[in-house]
């Protein structure tokens, strides 16, 4: 949650509990809504880091707050994160190591551990198609997010089939 | 084996089909088990030349079998001829083919309304039907139209309604979402749904995971012969409300 905090902090100095309002109306429903202790710890760390500063801001018949604001350093982190490309998706992942390592070993079948995971990606399609009926048509991040999802499921089913041929 | 009150829709046994066009024979089904009971909705998936096809086209009395059995709706099916699968097709079988089939010289609306009117529903009642599908479809304003004039993914919701208009005891469909783009899946997916939860039995060759998805069983083709058959269970963390859990899912 670091560099998303630190980027709304770059459009606008505010304080935690704002931070967690923003992220909520920026992302809906796409991402697991932050708590606010989660989103303190991260302020903190980040302000030990030298990314942020915050100052105490006085209230009338309230405690004081805290506002954040981002720092030179901060800003420069920022740019480093968003002009680096993005990991892709993982290749090797733990049903290619069984996959692998069912014959050399004996522990698996082959054929069964792709059949079983296919129906396991199956269901998995079925919540999301599930979901996105269900989410909000006009939460473009959550219906984009929920596609992106379905789209790396497809290609992941498209994978075991070429598994399979193999076998044949 | 189960002791039904009703016969099976789908029923084959030790299904065969070796074409033989000059050169070597090709063995295209290899020995076919499958039962499909009323109200299921089984995917058919597996890689290109498995079989998927021919075996649909079987099913639906389009292609003849080499050896084995068909039942459909408890009777032999595979002994028919062509004229009496005909007339079974037009009572009981709605099929979407790969590569559409629709006629260009009569408009969408009349390629959709025929097979209702062809299994005896009235009039109105097969234009009632259309204007539900192609509305559903997104295509009330390609009624007009002639299929020719249409998108090959707009042709293939258009084969979509046509299969469904009838309302058949057994849908047939081969790729029927292979030419759409994602808001035009949804609606099929969402089509698909809703006739499934009404007792529509569906037989489906699909690559398309979110169409397979919504399947009772998936029935997975390899070199002519079935490697796979099983229900797709729920999966274990079923997401609470909300997109959120798109991203525990993956986790
Ligand atoms: N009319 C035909 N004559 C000869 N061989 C055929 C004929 N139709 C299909 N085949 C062969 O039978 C095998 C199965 O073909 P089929 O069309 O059923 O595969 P499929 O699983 O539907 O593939 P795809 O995913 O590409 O549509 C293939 O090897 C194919 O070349
Ligand atoms: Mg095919």
């Amino acid at each position: 949650m670091r560099l998303q905090l630190l980027a709304l902090l770059s459009k606008e100095p505010a304080h935690g509990y704002e931070l967690k309002q923003a992220l909520e109306q920026v992302f809906g429903n796409a991402y697991p809504s932050p708590n606010i202790g989660q989103i303190y710890v991260t302020l903190g760390r980040l302000e030990k880091d030298g990314l942020v500063r915050s100052v105490d801001v006085e209230q009338s018949n309230r405690p004081n707050k805290k506002v954040y604001y981002c720092t030179a350093e901060g800003r420069e982190a920022l740019d480093e994160w968003v002009d680096s490309p993005t990991e892709g998706p993982r290749v090797r992942d733990e049903f290619f190591m069984k996959l692998v390592l069912a014959p050399m070993t004996g522990i698996a079948d082959r054929m069964a551990l792709i059949n079983r995971q296919r129906r396991h990606y199956l269901a998995v399609m079925r919540d999301l198609v599930e979901l996105a009926q269900q989410s909000d048509q006009e939460n473009r991040p959550a219906q984009l997010l929920i596609e992106g999802a379905m789209l790396h499921l497809q290609a992941d089913l498209d994978w075991l089939e070429r598994c399979q041929e193999d076998l044949a | 084996m189960t002791i039904a009150s009703a016969p099976s829709a789908i029923h084959t046994v030790n299904l065969v089909k070796i074409y033989q066009t000059g050169g070597l024979p090709v063995h295209a089904v290899r020995g076919i088990d499958l039962r499909v009971e009323p109200g299921e909705f089984v995917a058919v998936m597996g890689p290109s030349g498995s079989g998927k096809s021919t075996l649909v086209h079987m099913l639906g009395g389009l292609d003849t079998r080499t050896s084995g059995e068909i039942w459909v709706d408890g009777k032999r099916a595979d002994t028919l001829t062509e004229s009496a699968w005909a007339i079974l097709r037009r009572q009981k079988i709605g099929f979407v083919f790969q590569f559409f089939n629709l006629v260009d010289n009569m408009t969408v609306a009349d390629n959709v309304e025929l097979p209702a009117l062809l299994g005896g529903a009235s009039a109105r009642h097969a234009r009632e039907r259309r204007q539900y599908l192609l509305g559903e479809l997104g295509l009330t304003d390609k009624a007009d139209a002639s299929p020719a004039q249409l998108s090959g993914g707009e042709q293939q919701r258009v084969a979509l309604a046509r299969a469904l208009a009838n309302q058949p005891q057994v849908l047939l469909a081969d790729e029927p979402t292979g030419n759409l783009d994602s808001r035009n899946t949804r609606d099929v997916l969402r089509v698909l749904g809703e006739v499934h939860r009404q007792g529509q039995t569906i037989v489906m060759v699909t690559h398309d995971a979110r169409v397979a998805g919504l399947a009772d069983r998936v029935v997975t083709l390899l070199d002519g012969q079935i490697v796979d058959d099983a229900a797709i269970a729920a999966v274990r963390r079923r997401p609470k409300g909300g997109a959120g859990g798109v991203v525990e899912l993956r986790g």
